[in-house]
């Protein structure tokens, strides 16, 4: 069974490899999709079953498939390794990928290469399960360069566009910033453990609580440093600040992708990673911190470019960015669970705003720009209910999914004495003021009001096709309801049992939270709910008003806090510089001007005056014999 | 009798060829006079195969492993130089019916050298071998390239006798003997004179087998001289010469390897890295050729340079493996004909995939195997000769060659990518020789499949290099 979770996209990924061979045609198109999406759908049910029977009474499965690599001491396996931590993943991988492979289905029906877009999807999905049933870094690495690959190709499927590759590289370069940290942070593992076996590691992580590693002339404590090069690799593949420029413009890619990679799957990776070295951080004061710094600067910082975004993709991007730096901020407090919890919940709202965001998209001929939307939730009720749905779960209203995962996160922020527990609580808070905010701007400004379409186009608007709303429905029910459903074994009393040692958990004392502190967020998410609906739809003129008295804060935030731009100024700038020196100097006038051109040219030279020794005159030759003696007589008398 | 069984193979060569002389006399039926010639040469090589191991003569004559390898070698060049000539002796203008008997004297003449144990003895085979191949260079008298090489030749050919004969003059000054075990039991291993001795034999000799700097003729003789003719040159002294030149320095100067040694390192390292960029500015393939043979005699001098049993073996097989490539070579140059006229340009060839597909792929195939590229003999030939210097700590030598190699290849390549990617020239005529497509075919086929089955060629190496050590 568990083979067949992980070996199930590797075949919908190999077949829809071998149709986009073929010219593509109705059929062959047709058979890859149900082909894959059956698949993937098997998957995400047994997945699933895997989860509900380990729920009360958990197991880990182990199997080790064969032998990688032996070299020296060096080990390594192809292995599944399923405990709790991987089940949560699985089931949120599987399932959001199966609805994802359904609803894409509806969405590309106009794309010419249906097999290969299929294709890409059935690889990330297989890349992301070998990431985290590893039982090695190894392992986890290769699944993180595999999702990092199918990430790339994604974004830049519409290879035609410019801006999508553009993006494409930009994601797969600011992602091998954080790689290079992942991998150092794996070689320092196995310098410091001789191992890179999770269970080696974690068990003997204690032991060399005191041992320091000398890092670029700094003795530094190894755990720690283990963790921070280990949690910049998290930075980059979980766009956290600093490494985050990349995800907005993922948004090139088509929408179902940003659905499954830049929402619900991928990015979640870098929380994943952190989790699953739950016990390392746990030891470092100072990693955990920096996590929490991190988190908690980023869910703000995010959440404030969200605000004044237009393009409806963008918006719900920053809104995933800032929602990671949620769970990083609990995961650097302790709260791994917590993390964890939100992480899955957030699989589901988050899946269920872009693919309704894809749905309106979808409807309004692929306008993405939510100033040129609005007032079409009379055309578009199933998708309007959904993405209300999913609106309601981020910004955290009571009993919704987002409620309890979020609560959780910053009551742990309220009840931690840790370094950064008040710092991370104060922008938490904030935070949830501006989610519910930015969330209710942009179902305003798309669905109601008065419409800012051209007449022609608005009276074109449709519903989506069922393939496209039956996965909101089902995203729908767990966004609704999974948090309820799970609280208990994720946060709540059953939790020590469901995660099976699998994380570090804290037993904090069951302090008393006060009622204001417990429904705060909640509260402070309809006082957002509230700014929105006064400033969009009872008085829509503040929003101008507002943006042109403060007019140098509005283009900072409308510009993303300059973060490309200064990236522009200091990285690029001067990489393309030196780039080009080597390129044209280095290389064109020394390499080859001196290498292979140069000799080339020489060995011409030399042949042309090779021959011109050979004039043809006998006393010539004669001559050269007689050096050839004289030179050879002479070397003999000297030399002897 | 006794003693002249020593000596079988080279009465029963100089009085068939005498009679054969007196018989083309009165009748003149060239096709007749080859074939006998032909089939006199093969007895030969027979009967040296099956004569015992011997000497004689005052030790001035011997027969051991290397000598009678060496001869059946040369006698395989000159039965494919007569296949050669029979086909294009017409339209080349050397019609007449010396010219098998002087290939015969030359034989002598070599085989006398391969054999000879004895400064005389050594001198005499050397100017029998010359004096034919002088008369063979300028055979078409009609032709002012044919009487101009032949000329040049004669002339460097005496300045270089005359070298080797003072050197001789000195050797036997400083020694008082001729015999080379003699010397090789009484010189006196720090005479300077004995040493200057050695250096005027050794550029005599290197004169024969054209390592640079004495190697001016080459171009020119291979050029100027009838095309069968040049094939001789490039088969058959080359490799008595060689013979002779490593008989001469191993059996006397033994002892003294370490002095002479640099004289032959010189020599190839010489001849290696100047065949390597002469030959790039050529466009005559005869030419061409001459410098491709320069370059491979200077391999050839890395195995003699080693001085020990691997460098004999590897030299042997490179030798059987340069001579089989040469009779490949050749016998396609006297097949490329238009119009009934002979071609001689490298630019000549191209096109040919489109005509002759499977000669071109043939003669690609043999110019990759000249280049040294695996799994084709020129790369084993060039393989066992590197391991045998590398082993024996000569590093630099190893080193040049592969440089020299390299650059050669291109030269090579040149000719495969003419043939195969160039601008189509006109269609030869049909290959319908057939002697000439029996040696090309079996040369050729030697090439390309000896890595099946290389022993055969192995075997002959050891059997050969244990005389000496």
């Amino acid at each position: 069974m568990i083979h067949s979770i992980v070996l199930l996209p590797l075949f919908g990924f190999v077949i829809s490899c071998l149709f986009s061979f073929f010219k593509s045609d109705q059929t062959i198109d047709r058979i890859t999709q149900i082909v894959t999406s059956l698949f993937i759908s098997i998957s995400a049910i047994l997945s699933f079953y895997l989860f509900v029977i380990n729920l009360s009474d958990p197991q880990v499965y182990k199997f080790t498939l064969f032998t990688w690599i032996t070299s020296g001491d060096l080990s390594v396996n192809w292995s599944l390794y399923i405990d709790a931590v991987t089940r949560v993943m699985l089931v949120v991988i599987t399932s959001v990928s199966a609805l994802v492979h359904i609803y894409s289905i509806g969405y590309m029906s106009h794309d010419d290469s249906k097999p290969r877009f299929m294709g890409y999807l059935s690889l990330f999905t297989f890349a992301m399960i070998m990431l985290v049933t590893a039982d090695n870094f190894l392992q986890l690495f290769f699944g993180w360069e595999g999702v990092g690959l199918a990430s790339y190709l994604l974004i830049g499927f519409w290879y035609k566009k410019p801006s999508a590759n553009a993006a494409a590289i930009k994601a797969f370069i600011v992602n091998r910033v954080g790689d290079f940290g992942l991998a150092l942070g794996i070689f320092t593992i196995y310098m410091v453990f001789g191992s890179i076996d999770y269970q080696v590691v974690f068990e003997n992580a204690e032991k060399f609580n005191e041992t320091n590693f000398n890092f670029i002339g700094y003795d530094i404590n190894a755990i720690t440093l283990i963790c921070f090069l280990l949690f910049i690799g998290a930075m980059g593949k979980s766009a956290q600040l600093f490494l985050h420029t990349w995800l907005p413009d993922a948004m090139e890619g088509p929408t179902p992708v940003s659905a499954l990679i830049h929402a619900a799957t991928m990015v979640t990776a870098g929380v994943f990673l952190v989790v699953r070295c739950s016990p390392l951080f746990d030891l470092s004061v100072e990693a955990s911190s920096f996590v929490t710094l991190v988190g908690a600067s980023t869910a703000f910082f995010a959440a404030t470019i969200g605000l004044v975004q237009n393009d409806i993709k963008r918006v719900i991007a920053y809104s995933t960015c800032s929602q990671l730096g949620y769970m990083f901020f609990a995961a650097g407090l302790g709260a791994y669970g917590a993390a964890m919890f939100h992480l899955f919940t957030h699989a589901f709202f988050k899946a269920l705003l872009f693919l309704g965001a894809g749905s309106v998209i979808h409807s309004v001929h692929e306008e993405q720009d939510i100033r040129k939307m609005g007032g079409i939730y009379i055309f578009t009720p199933l998708t309007h209910a959904m993405m209300v749905v999913g609106t309601i779960s981020l910004m955290g209203f009571p009993f919704t999914s987002g409620f309890y995962s979020k609560d959780a996160i910053i009551e742990a922020a309220y009840l931690s004495d840790a370094m950064f527990s008040n710092y991370a609580y104060f922008l938490g808070t904030l935070g949830v003021v501006m989610t519910s905010f930015y969330s209710w701007r942009l179902m305003f400004l798309t669905f109601n009001g008065n419409t800012r379409m051209e007449e022609q186009k608005f009276r074109e608007v449709h519903e989506s096709p069922y393939v496209m709303l039956i996965p909101l429905f089902i995203l729908a029910i767990g966004a609704l309801s999974f948090g309820y459903i799970f609280k208990s074994y994720f946060i709540g009393g059953a939790s020590v049992e469901f995660w099976d040692h699998s994380i570090a958990i804290h037993h904090h004392e069951h302090h008393h939270i006060p009622f204001l502190i417990y429904y705060l967020p909640a509260m402070l998410g309809i006082l957002g709910f509230i700014i929105a609906w006064y400033m969009y739809l009872k008085n829509t003129k503040l929003p101008a008003a507002v943006a042109s008295l403060n007019e140098p804060l509005y283009k900072f935030l409308l510009n993303k806090w300059y973060f490309d731009e200064l990236y522009q100024y200091v990285f690029v700038i001067p990489a393309r510089g030196i780039g080009k020196f080597f390129w044209k100097i280095i290389d064109g006038y020394f390499i080859d001007g001196f290498g292979p051109n140069g000799i080339a040219s020489m060995v011409l030279k030399i042949s042309e005056k090779a021959r011109s020794i050979q004039t043809g005159f006998i006393y010539h030759y004669a001559f050269s014999i007689l050096i050839g003696l004289s030179f050879l007589i002479t070397y003999f008398i000297f030399v002897i | 009798m006794g003693i002249f069984t020593i000596i079988l193979p080279e009465i029963f060569l100089f009085l068939s060829s005498t009679l054969l002389l007196m018989v083309g006399l009165f009748y003149r039926r060239i096709n007749i006079i080859n074939l006998l010639t032909f089939l006199l040469i093969i007895f030969t090589a027979v009967l040296v195969i099956y004569q015992p191991s011997s000497f004689g003569f005052n030790n001035s004559f011997v027969n051991d492993e290397f000598s009678k390898t060496i001869k059946v070698l040369i006698l395989i060049g000159s039965a494919s130089t007569l296949l050669m000539f029979s086909s294009s002796r017409r339209k080349l203008n050397i019609d007449i019916y010396e010219f098998p008997i002087l290939i015969s004297f030359a034989s002598l003449g070599m085989m006398v050298m391969v054999s000879s144990n004895d400064l005389l003895a050594m001198f005499i085979g050397l100017e029998l071998q010359s004096l034919s191949l002088y008369v063979l260079a300028s055979l078409n008298r009609n032709s002012l390239q044919s009487s101009e090489s032949g000329i040049k030749y004669f002339i460097l050919g005496a300045l270089s006798s005359g070298l080797l004969l003072f050197g001789v003059s000195y050797i036997y000054g400083f020694t008082g003997n001729t015999n080379f075990s003699l010397i090789s039991a009484t010189y006196d291993k720090d005479s300077l004179g004995l040493l200057i001795g050695i250096v005027f034999v050794c550029s005599g000799l290197a004169f024969k087998v054209s390592a640079v700097p004495f190697h001016m003729w080459t171009p020119d003789v291979y050029q100027g001289a009838p095309t069968p003719v040049t094939g001789f040159f490039a088969l058959a002294p080359k490799v008595a010469a060689v013979a002779l030149f490593l008989r001469f320095l191993y059996s006397s100067f033994g002892e003294t390897a370490a002095d002479w040694q640099q004289i032959i390192i010189f020599l190839s390292i010489a001849s290696m890295i100047f065949a390597a960029f002469a030959a790039i500015a050529q466009s005559n393939i005869k030419r061409l050729m001459a410098y491709s043979s320069i370059g491979h005699i200077g391999y050839i001098l890395i195995g003699m340079a080693c001085f020990n049993f691997e460098g004999v073996q590897s030299l042997i097989i490179y030798l059987i493996i340069y001579l089989v490539m040469n009779v490949s070579v050749f016998s396609f140059i006297l097949m490329m004909k238009r119009k009934d006229e002979y071609c001689e340009n490298i630019d000549d060839l191209s096109g040919l995939y489109r005509h002759n597909p499977f000669y071109a792929i043939l003669i690609a195939l043999s110019m990759f195997s000249l280049a040294g590229i695996p799994p084709l003999a020129g790369f084993f030939g060039k393989f066992y000769i590197f391991m045998s210097a590398i082993k024996n700590d000569l590093y630099l030598l190893a080193v040049v060659g592969i440089v020299a190699s390299v650059v050669s290849a291109f030269y090579y390549l040149r000719i495969v990518k003419i043939i195969y990617f160039d601008e189509p020239s006109e269609k030869f005529d049909e290959f319908n020789s057939s002697s000439l497509n029996l040696i090309f075919f079996i040369s050729s086929g030697i090439v390309i499949l000896f890595f099946v089955y290389p022993s055969p060629i192995l075997n002959i190496g050891n059997y050969a290099a244990k005389t000496f050590f």
